[in-house]
């Protein structure tokens, strides 16, 4: 039978596919986004849809499970976060049609703000939790996760991390399960979750998961390879990958594909079975701590540490001691950090908030986080999606009660992460009078996570074309009097938006307004800058907006005509106007 | 397990090494072996450094690798060679186009590109050092540096069993297939047994 290569999400959109999945709602994030961008291949067989948030992206697949079909919703692990509240009642209500929640984590946060581990949702939702440790597992696992939802009664976590997402292995294809709909009737007791029915589902979620534990021993996501009996590894997810290359090859596994509830007594036969038990995972020590807490003796994080991602080699020095060999070439190479793009739209703002010392500016997550970076340093702090506006309100409250009156206080924010989670923040800064003046960063994409259709594009998943929302109507709408649009590419124009916002005695935000540059189905205006090398005095001002395509070199500045796009932007800061678009 | 061997492709966001990586997995795939292939990426902004990893044998089981286990590292640039020079195994080999490209802190004045990277490659590892960005132009287009790079990979490697030719016809669309197919014979050439 023919097998492909895929990635662990091009294999959980297929096995969605094939379990007869019909609506699925997702909100993109690193590393889960491919899952979503692999399903509109499948819309003759069902719905798929980029929500504004992953709390909607779950209410929507919930509903849907409430009337009667499989659904799916997928986010990055801090998506979890803010879809936690229907995720916890879910689990309490149960389901109609199979639901699935998928959570990528990312260990060693190689795109992430932290590395928080979300099996722990599991165990506090109460949900049940699947683990593939690779892409054929991906498409089969997502196939049982339907089955448990169903017949457990139950919506299901599905956990990923980078490496189970991101890797690519060979999978072999199944048919699509094409699934009645049952006819719908209204089940209230069910559904309504007031505290009294509340009462009574609560004991009937203890009880599934009861089941679900004797379900877990003997079901064959979870599996014993037996080999000798001096070392036994209890491991799942990516783990079981590297555990399997590290250990010895007479090692025996037990690989959990199931790890919520853990099979307790599954886990005992086979302690029993071997001298010593390891229990290899990533992260926290989620199934150790409970392993030992039911008494069995093991060894774990002592050993591996909980910080970062695992790998082969690592394991084998962590555990036995064996230091992979290598070579130290003398030499260290200089970072080569991320920076926004040649002609990036949000490079002119930053350069403007730059020049200001007493600016303070609570950002937010996007592609301008990097605008906190040097040589632009625009950036007071980030925390979350949407939290732009509110800290910004926080911090600008403690400032007039501490009589700090010189600081002038920004949130800034990007169009997808304002219709995500920022349109409450500008509310709260009206209604609250907050001395704040609120920015989006329109560059109508959801940039950082690689170009994502969003509410303010146009555009929907499955490519059909959408209602625009105008962000200036929603502000509008909320009370701001004074809404300064402006491009941020033209220098001067940002820097009297800026003043006059803060000039204004009436709420005033901005909005900093040109397309991402590597939106493909715009055509952009592009050009070349040059530098005239004899009015170029060195004074390396051009270097300050931070465009990885200008340098100096030997006291004169030089353009990289294969990098630079022609914004100009380095031109409007030379003081000699040495820098021209040369038009052609 | 043992009978694994996995390469490391690194490089700058944009050159093109997930293609390359792409040619070696159809190539090892068509030749039966078990193929595991690693990348990250979900940052849009260009120019940070990438890698990719390629892992195969009778059975794999890691899709990624450690310090000090990588049988080959093909850098698409040259200071990428020695920020992955830990990977290699210390009989390992490693293939390097040399051309420099500065990072946005180098172009910033921050910090400086290192000196001497190739030299210190060459004086700890068996190394295929060619100018594959020349070369493509000589070919007639920079696009199929990442093809010569894989002709010189696949040399170094001795994996002359396969039949890369038909593969990368496969692979690349028909227009750009004889390009390709030029670039790859200049890609081993390019390199001595
Ligand atoms: C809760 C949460 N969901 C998803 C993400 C992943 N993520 C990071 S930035 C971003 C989108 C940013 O888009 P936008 O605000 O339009 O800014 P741009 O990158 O386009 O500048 C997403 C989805 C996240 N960090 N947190
Ligand atoms: S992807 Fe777009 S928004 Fe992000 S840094 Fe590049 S140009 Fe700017
Ligand atoms: S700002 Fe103008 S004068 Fe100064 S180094 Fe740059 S190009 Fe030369
Ligand atoms: S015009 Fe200047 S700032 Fe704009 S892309 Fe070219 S070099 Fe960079």
């Amino acid at each position: 039978m023919e097998r492909y290569l895929l990635s662990g999400n091009e294999a959980l959109a297929r096995g969605a596919y094939e379990a007869g999945v019909k609506v699925c709602s997702a909100y993109p994030g690193t590393p889960s986004t491919e899952i979503f961008e692999n399903l509109p291949q499948y819309r003759d067989a069902l719905y798929c849809e980029w929500a504004p948030n992953e709390k909607v992206a779950t209410e929507v697949a919930y509903g849907a499970s409430i009337a009667g079909v499989r659904s799916l919703c997928a986010m990055k692990h801090v998506g979890v976060n803010v879809a936690a509240d229907p995720i916890f009642t879910a689990a309490y209500n149960g389901v109609s049609g199979g639901f699935v929640i998928i959570s990528a984590d990312d260990p060693s946060m190689h795109s992430s703000q932290n590395e928080q581990d979300n099996r722990h949702y599991a165990r506090a939702a109460k949900l049940p939790m699947v683990e593939p440790s690779d892409s054929q597992e991906c498409l089969d696992f997502m196939r049982a996760a339907y089955e448990i939802s169903e017949r457990f009664d139950l919506p299901v976590l599905l956990r990923t991390t980078t490496r189970v997402s991101h890797s690519k292995g060979l999978v072999r294809f199944g048919e699509r399960e094409e699934r009645p709909v049952p006819a719908y009737a209204r089940n209230t007791r069910k559904y309504i979750s007031s505290p009294a029915n509340a009462m009574m589902n609560h004991p009937k979620v203890e009880e599934a998961l009861a089941a679900l534990e004797a379900y877990g021993c003997t079901s064959p996501l979870n599996r014993m390879e037996l080999n000798g009996t001096k070392i036994g590894v209890v491991t799942a997810s990516i783990a079981y990958q590297y555990a399997k290359e590290a250990f010895p090859a007479d090692a025996s596994f037990l690989k959990l594909g199931l790890t919520n509830p853990l099979p307790m007594k599954l886990i005992r036969e086979f302690a029993a079975k071997v001298d010593k038990l390891y229990v290899i995972e990533e992260l926290d020590g989620f199934m150790e701590e409970q392993i030992k807490a039911a008494g069995i003796d093991c060894v774990g994080k002592d050993l591996t540490g909980k910080i970062y991602e695992l790998n082969p080699q690592l394991l084998q020095e962590r555990i036995f001691g064996r230091k992979p060999e290598t070579v130290d070439v003398g030499v260290s190479a200089v970072s080569r950090p991320p920076a926004l793009c040649p002609g990036c739209p949000h490079r002119g703002f930053f350069y403007t908030m730059s020049r200001h010392k007493d600016f303070v500016i609570a950002g937010d997550i996007g592609c301008y986080t990097l605008g906190g970076s040097a040589p632009l340093n625009a950036l007071d702090s980030v925390v979350c999606m949407g939290g732009g506006f509110t800290v910004a309100m926080g911090m600008a409250r403690a400032f007039e009660l501490a009589g700090q009156t010189d600081k002038k206080v920004f949130g800034v924010m990007g169009d997808s992460t304002f219709f995500h989670s920022g349109m409450t923040g500008a509310a709260e800064i009206v209604y609250n009078h907050g001395n704040v003046i609120p920015v989006v960063l329109d560059n109508s994409i959801t940039g950082m996570t690689g170009h994502q259709d969003n509410p303010g594009s146009g555009r929907t998943l499955q490519g059909d074309i959408a209602e625009t929302l105008k962000i200036e109507d929603i502000l509008a709408a909320y009370g701001y009097k004074n809404i300064l649009i402006v491009d941020p590419q033209d220098l001067a124009a940002m820097e009297k938006a800026v003043q006059d916002a803060l000039a204004s005695t009436e709420p005033a935000a901005i909005i900093a307004r040109r397309p991402c540059l590597l939106i493909k189905r715009i055509k952009h205006d592009i050009g070349k800058c040059e530098v005239d090398q004899d009015k170029c005095i060195g004074c390396k001002k051009c270097l300050s907006v931070g465009c990885p395509a200008v340098m100096v070199e030997n006291k004169k500045a030089k353009i990289d005509p294969n990098q630079c796009v022609g914004c100009t932007v380095c031109a409007q800061v030379c003081p000699k106007s040495a820098i021209a678009r040369k038009e052609n | 397990m043992k009978t694994t061997k996995s390469a490391l492709l690194v490089g700058v966001g944009g050159q093109g090494a997930i293609l390359t990586a792409k040619v070696l997995v159809s190539g090892l795939m068509k030749a039966g072996y078990d193929v595991k292939m690693s990348e990250v990426h979900g940052m849009s902004q260009r120019g940070g450094s990438v890698s990719t990893q390629v892992h195969w044998g009778e059975k794999v089981y890691s899709p990624v690798i450690g310090k000090g286990a990588a049988d080959i590292v093909v850098a698409f640039e040259k200071m990428e060679a020695v920020r992955y020079a830990d990977y290699l195994k210390p009989d390992g080999v490693a293939v390097i186009n040399d051309y420099e490209m500065a990072s946005s802190s180098i172009a910033a004045g921050l910090c400086q590109y290192p000196e001497g990277c190739l030299e210190a490659m060459e004086n700890h590892f068996r190394c295929h050092v060619l100018k594959a960005g020349e070369i493509a132009q000589g070919l007639g287009s920079a696009k199929c540096m990442n093809i010569i790079l894989f002709g010189s990979m696949v040399k170094a490697l001795g994996m002359d069993d396969i039949d890369w030719e038909s593969v990368i016809a496969e692979t690349v669309p028909e227009k750009f297939r004889e390009l390709n197919l030029s670039a790859y014979r200049a890609g081993r050439d390019a390199v001595s047994a």
